[in-house]
């Protein structure tokens, strides 16, 4: 390999870059977008949930149930409605995620027969929701039951009953299990993923497009010059765009830091070799700009947000496809940032996703350079 | 440069073959070419002009048969192969987002050419291309000519021995074109060995040497002089007249015509002596009634022998 070669075409590529503002769009905005798109976007935190009231009892124990679920954060009371058809209505609209509906007979009840019922009516055509909201709402009533119980025991004047074991927890990592903060490191492996690939998804398909590859292809350059050379400039730009999305990430979605930026920057470069190595692989075998650019994005996007773990968690998945995940570079990203991110991890605890990488970015150096053939048809 | 024959060999064709499928687009093509000779592939498109060229500069692999190119068998040493040719492409390979300046260094850079060399080349190419003060200029706004001349600078920025012009004179206006066969000349006159590929007949006139193609064959090889003596035997006519069609048809029956080709506005008809035919021609056409300008020997053109060996419309296609 022969340096001046190499950077020979790096400032080609550089020069050409710079020149074409759509490539410059790519390198600049597109992160920006997706790290604004994504950073907002994505929520897995169930929060005020719009919900409807209906009291059929109108009475004092009644509206105390009413007020438990208006003051908790999980709930937001929108709609108030006098029978079951404004209930109907009110779900099938969609205004509501669910409806809580307090009996005629529930103060009564809740006096002669210690067990008094409240219904809860829920739209579970997003199911996850569904069962998150049940479950607040049963810790909503649960609450309220337990202060019915402990009044009742105060006013006839006898000890409050006793627990017999609770359960104390401690959230480590992510104290304040807000997803976000989950979610950040793989919206940054996300961004990655797309850029990189999308980088260099154009940087031979062009020169066959354009013409101009022909006679390269007829100079002494070999294909370890020509992939180096052009990955190169490339892989300043990703680590600028990777740069960019973990500042935004801190700086701007808070998401808590407390690994090392070294560790950050090694990582990082091994995961964008990858992925710029992935789109040069694409863009060598398929001599159309369009098609090589489009495959990229969909070998990148739909593994990433799929298997990565991002999305969906990797223990949960069939084994089948608990395998597939192992080829999706992002997987190993994204663990590594999520360990940097909230555990502050070393270099050290993450010797075997790095291994991993490092083996996955040998594998796909290799493929690129052998994609590329210095013939014609 | 006449001489030559007397150059070393630079370049040995030996059977070439090269099949895509069941299409042989090149067949059995040997030949040789010395240091400081141009020689020039002649024949219609899809002849096999340009993957004969291909094979040449390593970008094809030939089906069978075997290239040498500046010493080195192709097929073993392409990357050295490489290092003593420069290529022109049909298609305008420069950059075109990228200066004059910045394509020329570009590919110096690739050539591994470098320092006092490279500065020096590059003002020889700049020099050659005409394009003094226009350095900084991006390649996209140069016009035809000036792209081409470029093209031809980036390809011996490292001052191959052998040069490769897929058609580069096509879509270029004559003067340009012109200017360009006087680089040809220059480089062929320091000893560097030119193949080029092209349709017009009379650039094919400036060669030292022409391989006619056809059909994927080498049907003729020699100088344009030796070419005119061994392909045509006997003597042109020329025959001007109001209606070069009617008189086409009525000369295909005479016996004397051993061929008869429409040649724009003209005719040129094959005989076997001028002199004596003459009057059988003159015969025919007074007999049909036609009126002619002119009937006179001329000396036969290249296209006349392309007409002789590759027939009527492989020549058409050649001559455009």
């Amino acid at each position: 390999m022969t340096l001046r070669r190499v950077r020979a075409i790096a400032k080609k590529e550089i020069i050409q870059v710079l020149r074409d503002p759509r490539s410059l769009m790519v390198v600049l905005l597109m992160p920006l977008m997706q790290m604004a798109l994504l950073g907002y976007g994505v929520n897995l935190d169930i929060k005020h949930v719009p919900i409807c009231v209906f009291d059929r009892e109108g009475s004092q124990q009644s509206q105390s149930v009413m007020k438990a679920f208006q003051a908790s954060l999980y709930f937001q009371i929108v709609e108030s409605e006098r029978d079951y058809d404004g209930v109907k209505r009110a779900i099938d609209a969609g205004h509501c995620k669910m409806a809580v509906v307090v009996p005629p007979d529930f103060s009564q009840n809740l006096a002669s027969t210690n067990s008094a019922s409240v219904q809860a009516i829920l739209d579970a055509t997003d199911d996850n929701t569904a069962n998150v909201a049940l479950g607040y709402a049963r810790s909503v009533v649960g609450a309220f039951s337990g202060n019915v119980q402990l009044q009742r025991t105060q006013s006839l004047g006898q000890q409050p009953p006793v627990t017999p074991a609770v359960a104390q927890y401690r959230v480590w990592y992510n104290e304040d299990l807000i997803s976000r903060n989950f979610i950040m490191p793989g919206v940054v492996a996300l961004v990655l993923a797309l850029v990189g690939a999308q980088l260099t998804s154009l940087t031979i398909s062009r020169e066959w497009e354009r013409g101009t590859m022909e006679v390269l292809v007829s100079t002494p350059v070999t294909r370890m010059e020509l992939m180096t050379g052009k990955i190169l400039p490339y892989f300043f730009i990703g680590m600028l765009d990777a740069s960019l999305c973990l500042v935004i990430a801190v700086f701007w979605f808070e998401a808590p830091f407390r690994g090392a930026v070294t560790t950050l920057f090694l990582t990082t470069s091994l995961f964008l070799i990858v992925v710029l190595g992935l789109g040069y692989f694409i863009s060598a075998s398929i001599r159309s700009q369009v098609g090589a650019s489009q495959i990229a994005l969909v070998v990148t996007m739909l593994p990433t947000t799929l298997l990565s773990g991002f999305a969906f968690p990797i223990d949960q998945m069939p084994p089948a496809i608990q395998a597939l995940t192992y080829l999706v570079p992002a997987r190993y990203y994204f663990a590594i940032l999520k360990s940097v991110f909230l555990k502050g991890s070393a270099l050290g605890d993450l010797v075997a996703p790095i291994a991993l990488l490092a083996t996955y970015a040998t594998i796909v150096g290799l493929l690129a350079a052998r994609a590329f053939r210095k013939t014609l048809g | 440069m006449n001489d030559a024959s007397a150059g070393e060999i630079r370049i040995v064709a030996d059977r070439l073959v090269k099949r895509f499928g069941d299409f042989v687009a090149v067949n059995e093509v040997s030949f040789e070419a010395r240091r400081g000779e141009i020689i020039g592939f002649l024949g219609p498109n899809g002849a096999g002009k340009s993957t004969t060229i291909r094979i040449l500069c390593g970008l094809l692999r030939p089906t069978s048969g075997k290239a040498e190119v500046a010493g080195l068998d192709v097929a073993r040493y392409p990357e050295r192969v490489r290092e003593n040719i420069g290529y022109m492409s049909q298609k305008f390979s420069l950059y075109n987002d990228l200066s004059v300046r910045e394509n020329l260094r570009f590919f110096g850079g690739v050539y591994g050419v470098k320092g006092e060399r490279l500065s020096k080349r590059l003002d020889f190419a700049v020099d050659m291309a005409g394009l003094k003060g226009r350095e900084d200029a991006l390649v996209a706004d140069l016009s035809g000519g000036w792209k081409q001349r470029l093209a031809l600078g980036a390809a011996v920025m490292h001052e191959p021995a052998i040069l490769f012009l897929d058609e580069p004179t096509s879509g270029v206006d004559p003067e340009s074109r012109r200017r360009f066969w006087h680089l040809i000349y220059a480089l062929a006159g320091e000893g560097v060995c030119v193949v080029i590929t092209t349709h017009y007949m009379d650039e094919a006139e400036y060669c030292n040497r022409i391989a006619l193609i056809n059909g994927g064959r080498l049907i003729a090889l020699g100088s344009p002089g030796e070419l005119k003596r061994s392909a045509i035997r006997g003597e042109i006519l020329l025959v001007e007249g109001d209606d070069p069609g009617a008189i086409l048809e009525a000369l295909e029956g005479v016996p004397a015509a051993r061929d008869v080709a429409p040649f724009g506005s003209s005719l040129h008809i094959v005989v076997d002596d001028a002199a004596r035919d003459v009057a059988a021609i003159e015969a025919r056409l007074k007999e049909r009634g036609l009126s002619w300008s002119k009937i006179e020997p001329i000396k036969p053109t290249l296209e006349d022998v392309f007409v002789q060996l590759v027939g009527g419309d492989g020549a058409r296609g050649a001559a455009q």
